[in-house]
């Protein structure tokens, strides 16, 4: 192994009126000859600003490289000329980022976006080029290599263009491949694989790769080596075994301690009582078609849906993009309306009802979103976003105030909360703020929507802790979508796995986990990154501080 | 399917999607006719001088305006489809006539209108966006400021003023010089002489809004991830603004160019009134002047029919340059 | 203020101010300085600006420009802004029915705007005004005709996001009635977009009057730009200043109104501003 890059002191300076003056500060890192390294943390690390500046790709005039060396096989990277960074960008040092689709440019097809790299860095005929490009989609597993040089990205699936875009970094042999979160967007299985394609071309070129992630389940499955960074410092690096299993600092201790267990933990005894159940639920999309255009796609989200709820439990859907699981949910809540089957609440078949016969109803079930910025309306105060259901089934201002009150105290809130806007809170807070107007309607269940999946994995150990409190507190039931196996061994009590629309396999999540009927629940907890790592059945659960 | 096909079948999908929105433009038509006051039977009373009530009931009857509306709406319909557009008093000529004689001096101008705003335009907004926050850039956004807030008919004036009247450079109305009796291309000369000052004048307005789309386009477009991707790749930065940020940016600009036909076609009105250009806007002035509504409704038709048109070719040029269209 | 701070910060909008305060000034004093009739033939015809004691000049009939121009932004202003007044109240309540109820009524009430926007505006608005006989109110209808589908629009898009934002849904959860989750949630949150659009408007609505009375389809009874242009136009080789002082009038007001709704859309949308 020979060095290839290393970094001294790197401090990335931000603009002016930023909330900190360096988004990175002293950094120093190394990357050799055929190793991965991952570099972790949480949104505002500094983490992708390092992958750029080592490309030279920083935001400028605003942000910039303040002092520090970027020094790759000896040359300073932060003092060569642009023409040098241009030649050595693509052909010794690439890069893949988050966002395939907006990653590519939508209107020039990717076999003339690989071209480019060729035409730009060598001399080589047209028709070496097209092979060449034609044996590069072949290399990146992708079914119709002739036909993916044709195609446009938005042609192609999710996976399928973060790996014509690795078709593209990989083009010319790079020494260098710097991946900036390239799994994130990806679905749990499409990840699995798009990692496992990442490791086998870097092992067949001896590539070194600088791999960016916020995800330590994806640390676990391919670095070599590891670096943390905690606001723009560097606060931990060593190989992958010390790195997780003997962390040092607090931060990392913490971080790790944060990722969620994939061991389902113990199973309750089942209430007899069943307060939801679902019946044969049928939802068609439709998309396309109209006056004039002949028939349109149809989408089955939901087909043939059958489950219950029983009281106090908490039942996982769980499942990829697509499946189905939120409109199941929003079907139940009566945000989207079901075609045909039941959905029975104390023996009352909500799906049929009308929006005033539906009323008496909707408190008894209630919502709690994914997205903690858009689930509150950015100009009501917080106190009147949790008041207004109370006071329009009839209670009084007072009543109201109090009861608002009281469940900012119940989400770990502080009561001058009442009076501000939503903006003024962080991710987490917001995500609280969301549980209390679900609960200010004292309902019976709860359908909690990818809670947890917009915030950082620190602050997603809090607010699943608090929804597991306050559903034993309330004896709640809890219908909780998630695509995140390791959320739902956490929170669930009983899986129903969904593919395509269907319901593929329900039972008690600790059954589901050590013993999967279907063959796709055996692929989905096969694709759960760092599953081997992060199974510690005496581990204890270390919360972070509030965020 | 292939991509011919594909393309075939969007272009007729479009053809058919604009036929209920000509249907509506024709029933709105028939409507301001009966909005107006008095019908064509009072206008050739007047024109005659008096005539007795029962005349005038009998030629009411004659032309069908005794009908129920809605027979009278199926008989307009009818005569619209075959061209008919009723006739004109004023002119003693059918509307369709008087209108066809005029189309080629107003598309010739629009021809020559839209080439010089969306070329300009397109020019300056990639050098304002190329020079950000230079003196260039400073003096583009300037220039379009001011002429997107210009009156037009005071630009034909004020053209009119100096390059005319001062200058002696350009004639001050018309299209030719008849009394020259030119032809072939001294004829062509000639024209294209009297087409400069009517043609700048109308360019100035959509020059600057085609100059503030692209700049503010390129902005956008120049910001994006795929721009990042390309920088990565080692592509060189002409080629970035010149083919990945510039195919992208002109898009909206293309889009947009459909959209302004209409407003240019309004435009024209104005800007043949004040240099006598011989198109359907000097006639449209004319009709307003002798208040010859008949004509003036034909004249509103075609020209939304004839935005109609463009915007069918406009979407189909759009769709050959961005490929995510055929999905939908 | 937030807001003003930010708009400040902008120079051309400040400079667009100011030029619209002393526009508005002399629309306002205008029966002051001008106590007259507009149209009253006050003196010596064609005197250039300058002489006879006439500032900018007087017409053919002894028209004081001055005069003119004063009472001519009294209607320029006011027109401006009541048919923009008109087409936002229109374009929100059908951008609004359309946007949030989706399917049909979208559906029919696009298919308005589409052809709305497919007719050529200023035709439109020369037949409106020659139908209904020229007036302030005939003309205001058919500059808000001609102006609301735009409106609705941006309206209709707004409320298309908005409508499948989560806290609207949590509306939905709670069962709150569409009345109130259209004016309470909905609509306050895509207004600064919607002001933007309509102080634009008030430029071109400016600009549509001052056509239409170029062309003889101003109300006679009142003084306005467009009015005192059409009617110097003839006189352009002998009396230059009849056309070309009110002409002035209406680039700096529209210039104004352009500036200073740039200036808000810079002060509503912060990060916009940023990039360019």
């Amino acid at each position: 192994m020979t060095q290839l890059l290393d970094i001294k002191g790197l401090d990335i300076a931000l603009p002016a009126n930023s909330q900190r003056p360096l988004a990175v500060s002293g950094m120093d890192l190394q990357l050799s000859t055929n190793e991965i390294v991952c570099v972790v943390g949480e949104s505002g690390s500094g983490k992708s600003l390092t992958a750029r500046a080592i490309m030279g790709l920083l935001p400028a005039p605003h942000v910039r490289v303040a002092s520090g060396e970027i020094l790759f096989n000896g040359e300073d990277l932060v003092k060569v000329s642009d023409d040098r960074l241009r030649a050595l960008r693509g052909s010794e040092i690439s890069m893949i980022f988050q966002e395939p689709m907006t990653a590519l440019n939508p209107v020039m097809t990717i076999g003339v976006q690989i071209d480019e790299v060729f035409r730009f860095h060598q001399k080589m005929p047209s028709k070496e080029r097209r092979a060449r490009a034609l044996q590069l989609l072949h290399d990146v597993q992708l079914p119709d290599p002739e036909q993916a040089l044709k195609a446009y990205p938005h042609e192609l699936s999710g996976g399928q263009r973060q790996r014509a875009m690795i078709a593209m970094a990989l083009a010319l042999d790079p020494k260098i491949l710097i991946a900036d979160e390239p799994t994130t967007a990806l679905d749990v299985t499409t990840q699995a694989q798009v990692l496992k394609l990442i490791k086998e071309m870097q092992e067949t070129h001896g590539t070194g790769v600088l791999f960016i992630t916020h995800d330590f389940g994806v640390v676990a499955d391919i670095a070599d080596r590891v670096c943390v960074m905690q606001n723009g410092l560097v606060v931990e690096t060593g190989t992958r075994d010390q790195v997780l299993r003997h962390p040092e600092h607090p931060y990392t201790k913490a971080l790790i301690g944060a990722v969620p267990d994939l061991m389902p933990r113990p199973a309750r005894p089942r209430s007899d009582e069943t307060v939801l159940k679902v019946n044969a639920l049928e939802k068609t999309y439709r998309s396309g078609g109209g006056l004039f255009g002949g028939k349109g796609r149809e989408v089955h989200a939901a087909d043939d849906v059958t489950f219950d709820l029983a009281r106090g439990e908490t039942l996982g859907i769980v499942g990829e993009s697509g499946s189905g699981k939120s409109t199941v949910a929003r079907c139940i809540v009566r945000l989207n309306d079901a075609e045909a089957g039941e959905i029975l609440l104390d023996g009352v078949d909500l799906r049929p009802l009308g929006r005033a016969a539906m009323r008496p109803h909707r408190s008894k079930i209630q919502m709690v979103f994914q997205d903690p910025f858009a689930s509150l309306n950015p100009r009501t105060r917080v106190g009147k976003i949790i008041a207004q259901g109370p006071i329009m089934y009839g209670a009084t201002q007072q009543d109201a105030k109090a009861r608002t009150l009281e469940l900012l105290d119940i989400v770990g809130l502080d009561a001058r909360a009442y009076d501000r806007y939503p903006h003024e809170f962080s991710g987490g807070q917001r995500q609280r703020i969301g549980i209390a107007r679900a609960l200010a309607l004292e309902p019976d269940i709860l359908v909690a929507d990818e809670p947890v999946s917009a915030l950082d994995v620190s602050i997603q150990a809090q607010i699943l802790t608090l929804l597991d409190d306050i559903r034993e507190r309330m004896n709640l039931s809890m219908v909780f979508i998630t695509h995140d196996l390791r959320v739902a061994a956490q929170v669930c009590d009983r899986l129903a796995v969904m593919q395509r629309g269907k319901v593929i396999e329900v039972g008690p999540t600790a059954q589901v986990f050590a013993d999967p009927q279907a063959e796709y629940t055996r692929q989905l907890l096969a694709a759960v990154p760092g599953k081997d790592w992060f199974s510690k059945p005496d581990a204890p659960k270390v919360v972070a501080a509030a965020g | 399917m292939s991509l011919t096909a594909r393309r075939a079948r969007y272009v007729v999908k479009r053809l058919l999607q604009s036929i209920p929105i000509v249907i509506a433009i024709v029933v709105l038509n028939f409507f301001l006719l009966q909005l107006a006051e008095g019908d064509a039977v009072d206008v050739l009373a007047g024109e005659a001088g008096s005539a007795t009530p029962e005349y005038m009931a009998e030629l009411r009857a004659k032309f069908g305006l005794d009908q129920p509306l809605s027979i009278q709406l199926a008989v307009y319909l009818k005569n619209v489809m075959f061209l008919d557009l009723g006739y004109s008093f004023r002119h003693e000529m059918p509307v369709s006539e008087l209108i066809a004689d005029r189309v080629l001096p107003t598309v010739l101008l629009m021809v020559s209108t839209i080439t010089i705003a969306v070329g300009f335009g397109v020019f300056l907004g990639l050098v304002a966006a190329m020079g950000l926050n230079t003196w260039r850039d400073t003096a583009i956004s300037i220039f379009a400021l001011i002429t997107y807030a210009t009156p037009l008919f005071w630009v034909g004036l004020m053209l009119i003023v100096v390059f005319s009247l001062n200058l002696g450079w350009f004639p001050t109305s018309g299209m030719e010089n008849f009394a020259m009796f030119y032809e072939g291309w001294d004829r062509v000369w000639d024209i294209a002489h009297h087409l400069v000052l009517p043609t700048i004048t109308l360019s100035l307005f959509y020059l600057a809004l085609y100059t503030r789309l692209m700049r503010a386009s390129m902005l956008e477009q120049a910001g994006q991830d795929y721009v990042t991707t390309a920088r990565a790749k080692g592509v060189t930065e002409n080629r970035i603004m010149f083919v990945h940020v510039l195919r992208n940016a002109l898009l909206p600009v293309v889009t947009m160019a459909g959209v302004q036909v209409g407003a240019l076609i309004g435009g024209s009105v104005i800007v043949e009134s004040v240099f006598a250009w011989p198109g359907l806007g000097m006639l449209a002035f004319e009709a307003l002047f002798s208040r010859d509504l008949n004509l003036l409704l034909g004249i509103f038709l075609l020209s939304a029919l004839l935005v109609v048109a463009v915007n069918l070719v406009v979407d189909i040029v759009y769709s050959t340059l961005d490929p995510r269209i055929e999905v939908n | 203020m937030a807001f003003f701070k930010l708009f400040a910060r902008n120079r051309g909008a400040l400079i667009g101010l100011i030029i619209l305060g002393v526009v508005t000034f002399l629309a306002a004093t205008a029966h002051l300085f001008f106590p007259d009739d507009p149209f009253s033939l006050a003196g010596t015809p064609m005197s250039g600006p300058g002489q006879n004691g006439y500032l900018l000049g007087s017409d053919s009939l002894g028209r004081d420009v001055a005069a003119g121009i004063a009472h001519g932004a009294k209607t320029s202003l006011l027109i401006g802004l009541l048919a923009t007044l008109v087409a936002v109240c229109v374009g929100i309540v059908m951008g609004a029915l359309a946007g949030y109820h989706g399917g049909i009524i979208d559906n029919l009430l696009m298919r308005l705007t589409e052809m709305f926007q497919t007719i050529p505006s200023f035709i439109f608005a020369i037949l409106l005004v020659a139908i209904m006989k020229p007036s302030i109110e005939s003309i205001v209808i058919a500059i808000a005709v001609v102006s609301w589908p735009a409106v609705a629009r941006l309206v209709r898009g707004e409320f298309l996001s908005l409508r499948n934002r989560e806290f609207v849904q949590a509306c939905h959860t709670l069962g709150m009635s569409d009345t109130r989750i259209i004016l309470g949630e909905i609509l306050p949150n895509c207004l600064s977009p919607v002001i933007v659009i309509g102080s634009l408007m008030v430029a071109s609505a400016i600009l549509i009057e001052s056509g239409l009375a170029f062309l003889g389809l101003g109300d006679p009874n009142i003084m306005s730009w467009g009015f005192q242009i059409g009617a110097g136009r003839t006189l352009l080789r002998s009396a230059w200043w009849i056309c070309t002082f009110p002409g002035i009038a209406i680039l700096l007001t529209v210039l104004a109104i352009n500036l200073v709704g740039e200036g808000i859309n810079d002060a509503l949308n912060p990060r916009l501003r940023e990039r360019s």
